[in-house]
């Protein structure tokens, strides 16, 4: 689907050249770039992205220092590139309490890249678990666990992290919490059909003729075959993961105020479109931008470990 | 035929109980006491033991588990301590602006995404595929309430074309429509393109190019028509999402919803409206799923052959 370098037109790199400008089907032998250096570009486009958001979100908030309860008057709502009245340079303007938006953001992609490792880490495990778990034995364990999957797949899966996240209450272990809750019947299903395909093969079966337990047999002949594809939905999922996160803090059911996340940075910029446009402009963009570059990455990732799912 | 009908339906009714048990539990393990949530923190000793006494809650969880589901048989979800009214009411008032909302949406992904997947699919990997692909994966990954917002931003702050918020005019349903139906649109559009990709090659297909039947004729009559069924079955089986959507969406240009009742009646702690309005939603989801898989049987001559 995703042909042609989808993440570079957003980031305002230049798309990969068509060798000679001429349009595909053209009678000169095609001299676009080899299919192989393109599909590089669409590794390593994504992962260049990625790792500087995880720069900026570590390293970031050392450097321009973000307080989440300092105000200043004379600061409100100032445009990108103005000077701020303590002679700092907002770049990216200030929010509606004098705060400068740079650090915030950078704020925010540290919670949001917490959010979403903890929570797939979390569902992952939990979900691998109970997907090796449900393969390997079967029988009414497998049916038990697998019907609730496919019952909660079936739900708006947002609708059930509203709902659990307005019970739970809003803090960051809950987001997580929440976020795993609706996620885990995705790496189970992986895990289960990962394992119900290696169980029964010849080295498990060799293990197992060779007296190996069932613990032996999933540690060695199971896991490694589990854990290719888990990290591939993984990558998938970080995308969702990290847009439900900002979409439950946006609706004040996420990250609590105090902690700047893209979500609430967005709603409070929400009641300042006509006034300041950048307030919920830049901390979105910078989600779209992250949520694109994962969403190219993790199609990538798929194409290479399975040709079949390929949807090219 | 009846046979699986009727084994759905007890499925589904079966969802519907588990649905209602998750929501019962849930609510009274996190939440603490209703009496305290209505009353707040610093209420008379007494007023709260009353008002418990009243609600059923001094009975042990068991019992008030079985009145629970009892009252929810008949709809009755007790009465919103914010708004004054029964919750079954309030979900019932804000239901036609959702479902208005939910069909808008999904008539605006249907048609686009038949139009923009034909056009990708009669011209593979040609210019309008490539842009088509690119919208596709945006509108797929980006965050709906965001895009909501800029929608704001450019139309109604920019250009002043459209209202930003609210219901009271024809043209407020614009923008909240197309927000909603972006995710869904572009799960109409690759399908149409796979799909249409898939049957171009068939014989059938060569046998109506071949009659010389013009282009349009082919792909609109002869290729579509094949595709329609899986298509519309897929869509239909996605408008839960649409549900799921609205919540969003409803925030964001304050659409007087079921999806915003919910987030508000959150924010508040209200909690009989929450469980109103949850098991209302999970009962139209279901409802849906429900009618869709049976047209999809009915419809489909190989499928009805086999259960």
């Amino acid at each position: 689907m995703s042909d042609g370098v989808p993440g570079s037109a957003v980031l305002g790199t230049p798309v990969v050249p068509t060798g000679d400008g001429r349009p595909d089907g053209a009678d000169a032998p095609p001299v676009v770039v080899p299919r192989r250096r393109r599909r590089r570009l669409r590794l390593w486009i994504p992962l260049g992205v990625i790792a500087a958001y995880l720069v900026a979100g570590v390293i970031g908030p050392l450097i321009a220092r973000y307080d989440p309860i300092a105000t200043s008057v004379a600061d409100r709502l100032l445009p990108p590139g103005s000077r701020m009245s303590d002679g700092g340079l907002a770049l990216l303007g200030t929010d509606q309490v004098g705060r400068d938006l740079l650090p915030q953001i950078m704020q925010g992609a540290r919670i949001s890249l917490l959010v979403g490792a903890a929570t797939l880490l979390l569902a992952g495990t939990v979900g691998a678990a109970l997907g090796i778990l449900c393969g390997y034995l079967g029988g009414a364990v497998d049916a038990t666990v697998m019907r609730l999957a496919d019952i909660q797949l079936a739900f708006p899966s947002i609708l059930l992290a509203v709902f659990v996240a307005g019970v739970l209450g809003s803090s960051v272990t809950n987001v997580v919490l929440t976020l795993s809750i609706t996620t885990w019947p995705i790496f189970a299903r992986v895990a289960r059909a990962q394992t119900l395909a290696t169980r029964s093969r010849d080295f498990a079966n060799a293990a197992r003729t060779l007296g190996a337990g069932p613990w032996h047999v999933v540690r060695h002949c199971v896991l490694p075959a589990v854990a290719g594809p888990l990290l591939v939905i993984a990558t998938v999922q970080l995308g969702f993961v990290i847009v439900a996160e900002a979409s439950l803090s946006f609706l004040s059911l996420g990250i609590p105020a105090g902690t700047p996340s893209w979500g609430t940075t967005i709603a409070n910029g929400r009641d300042y479109l006509a006034s300041a446009w950048w307030i919920a402009t830049l901390p979105g963009l910078a989600l779209a931008v992250f949520v694109v570059c994962v969403g190219v990455l993790g199609d990538e990732l798929r194409d290479r470990s399975d040709p079949n799912l390929s949807t090219r | 035929m009846l046979r699986y009908a009727l084994r759905r339906l007890a499925i589904s009714v079966l969802v519907l109980f588990g649905a209602a048990t998750v929501v019962f539990f849930a609510m009274r393990a996190v939440s603490g006491d209703p009496a305290t949530a209505v009353l707040g923190p610093d209420a008379d000793q007494a007023a709260v033991e009353a008002l418990r006494r009243e609600y059923g809650l001094d009975a042990p969880l068991p019992i008030q588990y079985v009145q629970f589901l009892r009252r929810a048989v008949t709809l009755d979800f007790g009465e919103s301590f914010r708004l004054h009214d029964a919750a079954t009411n309030l979900v019932f008032t804000h239901l036609s602006a959702t479902a208005a909302l939910a069909l808008t949406a999904f008539v605006i992904a249907l048609v686009l995404g038949f139009a923009l997947g034909t056009l990708a699919a009669t011209r593979p990997h040609g210019v309008v595929d490539r842009v088509v692909s690119v919208l596709s994966m945006l509108t797929q990954s980006l965050p709906t309430f965001w895009v909501g917002i800029m929608l704001i931003l450019v139309f109604s702050r920019f250009l002043h074309l459209l209202p930003s918020s609210g219901a009271a005019s024809p043209a407020a349903m614009i923008m909240p429509a197309v927000t909603l139906a972006l995710p869904l649109l572009s799960v109409v559009l690759r399908l149409v393109r796979s799909g249409l990709l898939d049957v171009l090659h068939e014989d059938y297909v060569v046998t109506a190019r071949a009659k010389g039947l013009s282009e349009t004729r082919v792909v609109g009559w002869h290729a579509m028509r094949n595709m329609l069924i899986p298509v519309v079955t897929v869509a239909g089986l996605e408008f839960g999402s649409l549900l799921g959507g609205a919540v969003i969406v409803e925030t964001v240009f304050a659409w007087p919803g079921v999806g915003r009742l919910m987030t508000d009646a959150i924010a508040a702690r209200d909690y009989s409206v929450v469980q109103a309005c949850v098991i209302t939603v999970a009962v139209i989801f279901i409802v849906i799923n429900l009618i869709v898989d049976l047209l999809y049987v009915r419809l489909d001559p190989r499928v009805r052959e086999s259960v």
